[in-house]
């Protein structure tokens, strides 16, 4: 059911009614989700990222955080293959979802992507009506559905925006506000029926009303989804975050090229209140970065 | 004490600036030579259109749509002329837009960019966009003498020289527009598990509607007004029908109107200014077709 090598859509996830099926509902597996061993990115030469391991497990919220430079935009973006798009991007080391590599040579990048959706730093509704951002996804994908209307609904309400845009399903996304169509943009992911969600930076591009109830929203939507975030907001990590992922870049001795390393992974808590790392408790607490 | 000092020091050093400022000598002067520029660009183009609308008002009427050329310019007219143009720019426009559109979004989403062959055609294409429209024609001409065509004057071939001419032209102003599409929205697409061909289709292309059809219908226009690629190809001819098909034989407005003012009589002149009248309105229709479409579904992002 959860083979990605499965190129074709998977109709059997949507069955024959359109109620998104729920990540709880499946049953529990040990298997994190998501794994990196041993991971390293490259964009042609330049080693972007060295050595990375960490696991991200069910329903729960991992943060990335780090100072710019620090490599983790690129590792998110390497968790649904997104880094394929830039020329001359490759992945070391294993990346696997469920157990399978992502990168394994009879994985499709698009199936991948159905699974690990991404929601991105600034807020990017198609130049459509709310209602086709939300249908392109179960569109493209042949998802079979038995009312699209109700896919929309659902979609919407999960992503609590439905309140404030049922009146206008026809009017463009465009319209909306930053706020609203970054829940819109969430609503789309949720869509396709993911398990994963990875967030780059989602809130960068918010007031902080708006910053807030996105942040409620992952709370909820944590029950439901993986959710892998990327935030420079060590606030919004220590709110929201089960585990946290600090990154830093360490220049090269030779070429002085920067690369990101992870620093230290652990319970939220943990490395907020009591990092084990000095690099760590230097940053967390504003001496650098 | 101390304050007032400063305050007067700010109250010269403006007026200091205003010497070598926007209302200087220098400055004012500048923009004298501007506005005359534009003034005889303008003044010119008055001019010309004016005498042109002079000369031909008498014969502004519905005998320049209905009458065919004739030996007396009282019962001559440019049916044949408009209807061909129409075939001919029509013709073009099926032949280039779909073959342009495609070649542009080979070029800008999924062409390797940075491959010899790619940067070949690109500069290519960048070069032919300069190239003078009766190379073309000669180049239209030279390949119907290789294919063993020997009647040039059919509406296809015309067109075939028109859609050469137009088609980087076409192909470049696509690739602005798709590049104008911010590649968010492509990540956005892909994200949601679309594959790249669906995001063009779906996604890219109907953003970049709005400028294709505009840079289309401006190289339309350029089309519209081209004789030089035509009178190599056989356009200037007599025509007492109606062109009716790809194979028909045609002749456009700007050849008959070329025709028409090579002719001794005053009646001929007359109509050719007439004939120029009703070309200038027909690409002035377009290019404010082509605005008004810019301006209607222009985004912002």
């Amino acid at each position: 059911m959860n083979d990605i090598r499965n190129t074709s859509v998977a109709p059997e996830r949507t069955g024959s009614t359109n109620t998104i099926v729920h990540a709880s509902a499946r049953p529990s597996l040990e298997v994190p989700v998501l794994d990196c061993d041993s991971v390293s990115i490259f964009y042609d030469d330049f080693r972007a990222v060295h050595d990375v391991n960490f696991a991200c497990l069910r329903n729960e919220i991992t943060a990335l955080i780090g100072p710019s430079g620090c490599g983790k935009s690129t590792v998110l973006r390497s968790f649904n293959r997104m880094n394929d798009l830039i020329e001359g991007a490759r992945v070391e080391g294993a990346i696997t979802y469920r157990g399978e590599d992502i990168y394994g040579p009879e994985v499709d990048a698009i199936e991948v992507r159905r699974r690990i959706g991404m929601v991105f730093q600034k807020p990017n509704p198609f130049p459509k009506s709310i209602y086709d951002n939300i249908a392109y996804g179960p569109r493209v994908n042949g998802m079979k559905v038995d009312s699209m209307d109700d896919l929309v609904e659902e979609a919407l309400t999960r992503a609590a925006l439905w309140d404030e845009v049922k009146d206008k399903l026809k009017q463009s996304a465009l319209g909306l506000s930053g706020g609203q169509q970054q829940r819109l943009c969430i609503a789309r992911t949720i869509a396709v029926q993911p398990e994963v969600i990875l967030m780059d930076e989602p809130c960068s591009a918010l007031d902080p009303i708006a910053t807030l109830r996105i942040e409620d929203l992952m709370q909820e939507l944590r029950n439901d989804y993986t959710i892998v975030i990327v935030t420079h907001n060590m606030q919004q990590a220590a709110r929201v975050a089960d585990k946290t992922a600090f990154f830093t870049a360490e220049a090269n001795d030779t070429t002085g090229d920067r690369t990101g390393v992870l620093v230290e992974f652990g319970d939220t808590a943990t490395i907020f209140e009591s990092p084990h790392d000095k690099r760590t408790e230097d940053y967390i607490s504003g001496r650098f970065g | 004490m101390a304050r007032r000092t400063m305050q007067e020091t700010v109250h010269t050093t403006i007026r200091h600036k205003a010497r070598s400022g926007e209302s200087s000598p220098k400055s004012i002067g500048f923009l004298v030579i501007l506005w005359l520029a534009i003034l005889f660009a303008l003044v010119f183009l008055t001019v010309l259109i004016v005498t042109t609308f002079i000369d031909g008002w008498n014969r502004l009427d519905s005998r320049l749509f209905t009458e065919y050329p004739a030996s007396d310019p009282e019962d001559a007219g440019a049916r044949p002329a408009i209807l061909g143009s129409l075939w001919v720019i029509g013709t073009t426009a099926l032949m280039t837009i779909p073959l342009g559109v495609a070649a542009a979004i080979h070029m800008e989403e999924f062409a390797n960019r940075h491959h010899w062959f790619s940067r070949i055609v690109e500069v290519n294409v960048q070069n032919l966009a300069a190239i003078p429209a009766v190379i073309y024609g000669m180049l239209t001409l030279g390949a119907m003498g290789l294919m063993g065509v020997s009647n040039k004057n059919q509406v296809w071939v015309g067109a075939l020289a028109l859609s050469m001419l137009i088609l980087p032209v076409v192909i470049i102003a696509t690739r602005e527009s798709l590049r104008a599409v911010p590649s968010e929205i492509r990540q956005g697409s892909l994200a949601v598990g679309a594959t790249p061909l669906q995001t063009v289709v779906r996604n890219t292309l109907p953003a970049a509607v709005p400028g294709i059809a505009t840079g289309s219908i401006l190289a339309l226009s350029r089309a519209l007004g081209e004789a030089a690629p035509l009178l190599l190809l056989g356009g200037l001819v007599f025509l007492s029908f109606d062109p009716n098909g790809l194979t028909s034989g045609y002749t456009t407005m700007p050849i008959q109107i070329f025709n028409w003012t090579s002719r001794p009589q005053a009646g001929f002149h007359e109509l050719a200014a007439a004939a120029s009248v009703l070309l200038l309105v027909m690409l002035l229709a377009m290019n404010a077709l082509a605005i008004l479409i810019r301006n209607r579904y222009q985004k912002r992002w």
